[in-house]
């Protein structure tokens, strides 16, 4: 029997909706059945028109008219814009990947909880920082018990952030600690983002940092180095770059994403990485109703 | 001496700059004790807090050893005319949790800072300050790095947004004065709000370009007790008072007090004073964060390599404030490049 692939629409046509799309319209479980914004006129519009997908300016209103036809949305909008969405998917009926930093659902971050989240009417994708360091973070603390304080940071291109990125950075630092809290069980968290303007355009690159009293740096490296390979697996940019180490009293680890260059050039690791961690979250949902 | 020189605003940064200068571990006393000598100076603002701003202490540029909330209350409690300013950048302080708290403990001055092409990033912080009644400038760091037409509209972004000042700073001390004399002028004479500068000592011209900036129209400035800062240090204010005075420029600087603080400074700091040295100067001219000085030395030696080599691989990648991380991951492949065999 011919898999039958799940219906998606995408909601937003910026540069993470577009970059969706893409990966969408790749995916062997995935069809993109609506791409809706508010602009016909926006770049990701015309693309999305250019590529025959069926778009349509009216927003959330025309994917709650199709709701028939659609399992799951991604809401690439903001997270001002989700919260109003959120209630409005769950009473469709239809499965919400929200990668705004709104926080209503469950957190998903695929290297380390996809299985749990599979039942989720809403899952939040955290930030890309988020989906960069939150697997190591996680390993580093379960081999080094006791882990009162982890902190990230992360550097991408300017060019990668679009406005809403730059008017939520509050949010994103705000909801990147949270995660960091939630998948280390550490008391205090920090993330810091920097925008470097470079040219030629910086790749993502991400650094998790630990306080622990006596670290186990074998251990660590063994189990970062495995971590890196599940990412790898749906991320296939992330590359450790700085294997863990002890400097000044701090446990150091950083990656560097490349990104797919769908949407956007390769150095946007940061967009790329958030979006592939909701494909393999959507192509799990798939998978798991074929079955 | 002419007297129809304007009125210049001096900002001490001695304890927020300072920070870099003493790996972030200013104490209370040591607070306590120079915000009183800088309240006698007569400075118009004092800067406290981490060396990065609200919401820096981290593992990434350095720990405070004082909580900022406490750092800021100790110094409000020692000044009556002289106002307390804070720097923070977006990306390390947020709204709800570092702008709050230093709202609550008193602050009057907020510079909001950030990259010189990223000022869109400053917009909610801004406009928050300002709505919450609040004096804010806006802040363009590492300003080397682009042309006076790039600032200029940056600084009018920041404008837009409420700011009431905009402060050039010269992050990695790599001006030159004619530098200085074209961006600050080209600054002053298009913005409505007053312009400002901030100097480092890198190359030996912070005096220079802090007056270099003032003829150009700069009628903010600042300075460091002692050049009490990072890497080589800022403008020692106790020279910038001296200059100020000599060129016939109004301020509300108590000569004598002004040198008394930064003898006080020299007590206090005493050790971790900023000279210029091989590494600052090299710092310099790699236009390279200033504040990356100590972290790089730390790296260079566990490493093994030249903290020179890390500077100018750090300025060929144009590293930004913040980007501390990345000293550690070139000092590791500039290590690996000098073992024998290994492929470059």
């Amino acid at each position: 029997m011919a898999f039958k692939k799940l219906n998606v629409a995408i909601l937003g046509t910026g540069n993470i909706g577009t970059d969706l799309l893409l990966k969408v319209l790749r995916s062997e479980v995935l069809h993109c059945r609506l791409f809706a914004g508010r602009n016909l006129s926006s770049p990701g519009m015309t693309k999305g028109s250019m590529l025959g997908v069926p778009v349509s300016a009216r927003g959330l209103q025309s994917i709650l008219d199709l709701k028939g036809e659609l399992a799951l949305v991604f809401d690439a909008t903001s997270a001002e814009d989700h919260i109003r969405h959120a209630p409005l998917l769950k009473q469709a009926g239809l499965v919400a990947v929200d990668l705004t930093p709104a926080k209503v659902g469950r957190l998903c971050v695929p290297a380390v909880n996809l299985a749990e989240c599979l039942d989720e009417l809403n899952v939040n994708m955290v930030t890309c920082g988020g989906q960069a360091s939150i697997p190591l973070a996680h390993v580093i603390a379960e081999v080094n018990p006791g882990i009162t304080y982890i902190e990230t940071v992360s550097s991408i291109a300017s060019r990668s952030a679009g406005p809403a990125t730059r008017i939520n950075l509050d949010e994103y630092l705000q909801t990147t600690e949270h995660g960091l809290q939630e998948f280390t069980g550490a008391a205090h968290t920090k993330a810091i983002l920097n925008l470097n303007p470079a040219q030629p355009c910086v790749h993502m690159q991400t650094t998790v940092m630990a306080k622990i009293a006596a670290p186990d740096l074998p251990r660590t490296r063994e189990v970062v180095a495995a971590m890196v390979k599940v990412i790898r697996q749906y991320v296939p940019g992330y590359q450790l770059i700085l294997e863990p180490m002890v400097e000044h009293g701090r446990l150091v680890a950083m990656v560097r994403v490349d990104g797919l260059g769908d949407y956007l050039p390769r150095y946007a690791g940061n967009l790329d990485i958030i979006n592939c961690a909701a494909i393999a979250f959507a192509e799990a949902v798939a998978r798991r109703r074929q079955s | 001496m002419s007297t129809d020189q304007p009125s210049i605003t001096v900002c001490d940064a001695t304890l927020r700059d300072g920070s870099h200068a003493y790996s972030h571990q200013i104490t209370v006393e040591q607070i306590k004790a120079y915000a009183a000598a800088a309240e006698a100076a007569g400075y118009d603002y004092l800067e406290v807090g981490h060396g990065n701003g609200l919401g820096a202490s981290s593992l990434q540029i350095g720990e405070s050893l004082v909580e900022e909330g406490e750092m800021l209350r100790v110094a409000r409690a020692q000044l009556k005319r002289t106002r307390l300013s804070v720097h923070l950048m977006p990306g390390f302080a947020t709204i709800q949790r570092e702008i709050a708290g230093a709202l609550a403990a008193g602050v009057d001055l907020f510079r909001v800072g950030s990259h010189c092409t990223e000022a869109d990033i400053t917009q909610r912080h801004i406009s928050h300050v300002r709505s919450a009644g609040r004096h804010v400038w806006g802040v363009l760091m590492m300003s080397h790095m682009v042309s006076k037409e790039v600032l200029l509209q940056e600084a009018r972004k920041m404008q837009s947004y409420g700011a009431q000042g905009i402060v050039l700073m010269d992050s990695a001390g790599a001006y030159f004065p004619a530098d200085v004399t074209a961006k600050i002028g080209l600054l002053a004479s298009s913005l409505e709000v007053p312009v400002g500068f901030h100097a480092h000592h890198n190359l030996g011209l912070s005096i220079a370009n802090s007056l270099a900036a003032l003829q150009a129209g700069a009628r903010i400035i600042d300075g460091t007790s002692k050049g009490f800062g990072a890497g080589a240090g800022n403008a020692p204010l106790e020279l910038l008072a001296a200059v100020l005075r000599q060129q016939g420029y109004a301020t509300s600087i108590d000569l004598y007090r002004a040198l008394d603080a930064a003898d006080l400074a020299g007590k206090l700091f005493a050790g971790s004073l900023p000279n210029s040295n091989g590494i600052t100067i090299v710092s310099g001219l790699a236009g390279v964060f200033s504040g990356f000085s100590k972290p790089v030395q730390r790296a260079a030696e566990q490493l093994g390599v030249d903290p020179r080599d890390v500077f100018f691989e750090l300025g060929r990648r144009k590293v930004v404030g913040g980007q501390e991380d990345l000293i550690l991951e070139v000092a590791t492949e500039l290590a690996r490049r000098a073992q024998p065999g290994a492929k470059s």
